[in-house]
């Protein structure tokens, strides 16, 4: 089946027509276990991709590996054509791959909008001499406000604005924590669970979020657990089992794939993965 | 018994140098822990690097001054790289270790009797300030009024001391509310998220640690100007003075290690007028009058763990802000 994403037909690892992040060979053992093990895999540009799998099935390690919070057993990965091999964190950050947690790391004793500020780049008065001169960040800082506020309304978080992060309920954090990421303009966004723990009420304008964010030119990646989100709002969706990338493609020909039903339904199936496999029997219908 | 004298040197205790001191040396504390979570346990070695710093580059190197200071200064960041450079990659309890015990290599080095002729060994140092008075803008005389009067020596350390103070105020207030106080603030919170945001978290950490070690080497510096310098003074208990004040007043503020510092000293001058005269009139006859330094400490503590319960942010911190949640 043919699509304008991949290059020939959709498969494990396939290659990408215009690929933003390339990975290589990236393995991760914690002692005997072998948390992630992908072979091949690229990230299309420009698109929603769904990372999916089963509990323990590597997402979150893998999210680690590939923004510099963690050091892989094995492997390489260029992002936009640079090699990212070993490049510290921040540094990542830096050349616009910025991820979010999955569990959330709101700063509770700053306010939500020193949160938000936080995220922003290129603030001249986050250098140590500049921050005693306020003319040479005053401007910055006025923009950047702007932009958080924008935001922050943008999130329904706006009345929560100068409430310190600590007051938030977990849903709110998860926005924040969002929210604060789009701060930097990235250009590829990494989000291990978005949605978890956030209000039903609020999922689909975050829905929206995402869509207008592909729509401005941003790349997404996010874990997700909730398969009508994914089918929704993804252009490509990768299956990671046991470590490895067990199918890739399109949301809706990755959702009859047998390998992706053995993944979910096989020996790794507990409370979590049964309400995603009912949801998948659902869709089917 | 004189109550007039007891409450009269209390009072003098609030612009008294060492209060000036100990208050600078809380202040850079305070930007440690209260605003980036550095766990600096070794804030008497700062102080010990202001004051034999300062000392030696006079007696010694014949150095002027100001000269003594930048001297001074340098060391200070010196070792703030040192400290910082192996451990502040690593989980914040490691500081906490290489600090506590550099800070207690550090006092066994100037106090060995190989550097007898540069530290004066066990002995110390004295008779290095004498530019400073002699730099002194005001002339022979009685300054201020009862409980704070003083002679023009004693002004002029006092002003010296307050000053330096006020600036080293000025100087965090304004750090703290630029963005640059918002990243460290951000650290203290959790460094993954900063990181993550595109901030080198070890600079600032390191940035951190040499600025809170240079206002400890300066606290240091105001601390020796009116006394000799003496290495017994640079034991691990200053550090756990320094914190007592720093969390009395409230850690992540600029004027709390100032009220903490008036607070503790003052206490500490009242608990033993107090009770050198309760025993002298013989209301207290359970205490010796050499027992009476130890036993004002233990009420120090005592207080202390009343306000951990009751006060965990200290005085003028903001509950919510921080607690004593290491
Ligand atoms: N720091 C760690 N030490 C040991 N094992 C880990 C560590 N982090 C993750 N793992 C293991 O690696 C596997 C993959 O975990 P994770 O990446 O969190 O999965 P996912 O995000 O897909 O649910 C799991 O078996 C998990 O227990
Ligand atoms: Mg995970």
């Amino acid at each position: 089946m043919s699509n304008q994403i991949s290059v020939g037909d959709a498969s494990p690892g396939c290659q990408k027509v215009d690929p933003i992040l390339v990975a290589d060979n990236v393995s991760r053992q914690f002692g005997g276990l072998t948390a992630v093990d992908v072979a091949h895999v690229e990230i299309p540009r420009g698109k929603i991709t769904a990372l999916i799998g089963p509990n323990g099935a590597g997402k979150t390690t893998l999210f680690n590996l590939l923004t510099g919070f963690d050091k892989p057993t094995t492997g390489t990965w260029t992002f936009e054509g640079k090699n990212l091999a070993g490049v510290a964190s921040y540094k990542v950050a830096r050349l616009g791959m910025i991820r979010t947690f999955q569990l959330t790391k709101s700063l509770s004793m700053l306010s939500v909008i020193e949160n938000m500020r936080l995220g922003a780049q290129k603030q001249a008065g986050e250098r140590f001499l500049a921050a005693l001169i306020r003319p040479l960040w005053r401007a910055a800082e006025n923009r950047i406000t702007e932009q958080a506020e924008e935001l922050l309304k943008r999130f329904k978080l706006d009345a929560k604005r100068d409430d310190f992060a600590a007051s938030l309920s977990g849903g709110q954090r998860k926005l924040l924590e969002m929210a604060r990421a789009l701060m930097a303009e990235p250009k590829l966004v990494m989000l291990d669970e978005p949605m978890a723990g956030v209000n039903p009420a609020l999922t689909q304008s975050l829905l929206d979020h995402i869509k207008d964010l592909k729509s401005n030119g941003t790349t997404v990646l996010f874990v997700e657990h909730d398969m009508h989100m994914v089918r929704h709002i993804s252009d490509w969706v990768i299956v990671m089992a046991e470590g490895r990338i067990v199918a890739e493609g399109p949301p809706a020909q990755v959702m009859k794939d047998q390998a992706v039903i053995d993944a979910y339904l096989g020996a790794h199936a507990d409370i979590d993965l049964g309400t995603v496999s009912i949801k998948i029997a659902k869709d089917d219908n | 018994m004189d109550w007039s004298l007891v409450f009269g040197n209390a009072a003098a205790e609030l612009i008294s140098p060492t209060t000036a001191a100990y208050a600078l040396a809380a202040i850079g504390l305070a930007v440690h822990f209260g605003y980036t979570g550095l766990l600096n346990f070794g804030q008497a070695a700062f102080m010990a690097i202001g004051a034999y710093g300062f000392a030696v580059s006079v007696l010694n190197f014949g150095l002027s001054f100001w000269q003594a200071i930048a001297v001074s200064m340098i060391l200070s960041v010196l070792f703030a790289l040192i400290l910082g450079i192996p451990t502040l990659r690593l989980r914040s309890d490691y500081l906490a270790i290489v600090t506590i015990a550099a800070a207690e290599i550090l006092r066994y080095v100037v106090s060995t009797t190989s550097l007898k002729d540069l530290t004066g060994g066990s002995s110390g140092l004295s008779g290095f300030a004498t530019e400073f008075y002699a730099i002194n803008p005001f002339p022979t005389g009685n300054y201020l009024f009862w409980p704070f009067d003083v002679t023009e020596k004693e002004l002029w350390v006092r002003v010296f001391g307050w000053s330096i103070v006020a600036l080293a105020t000025i100087l965090v207030l304004l750090m703290m509310r630029s963005p640059w106080g918002r990243v460290v603030k951000g650290i203290r919170e959790d460094e993954d998220a900063v990181r993550s945001l595109g901030k080198n978290v070890y600079a600032y950490k390191m940035q951190s640690l040499i600025l809170g070690g240079a206002l400890g080497t300066l606290a240091g510096i105001v601390f020796v100007l009116p006394r000799a310098v003496q290495p017994g003074n640079y034991v691990t208990g200053l550090t756990f003075f320094i914190w007592t004040i720093m969390l009395l007043g409230g850690a992540a503020t600029v004027f709390g290690p100032i009220v903490g510092s008036m607070i503790f000293w003052v206490l500490l001058s009242l608990t033993e007028g107090v009770l050198q005269g309760l025993v002298n009139m013989g209301v207290i006859t359970f205490l010796s009058t050499d027992q009476i330094g130890p036993v004002r400490f233990i009420l120090i503590g005592l207080g202390l763990m009343a306000l951990v319960v009751f006060r965990p942010q200290g005085i003028f911190g903001n509950k919510k802000e921080l607690q004593f949640n290491v």
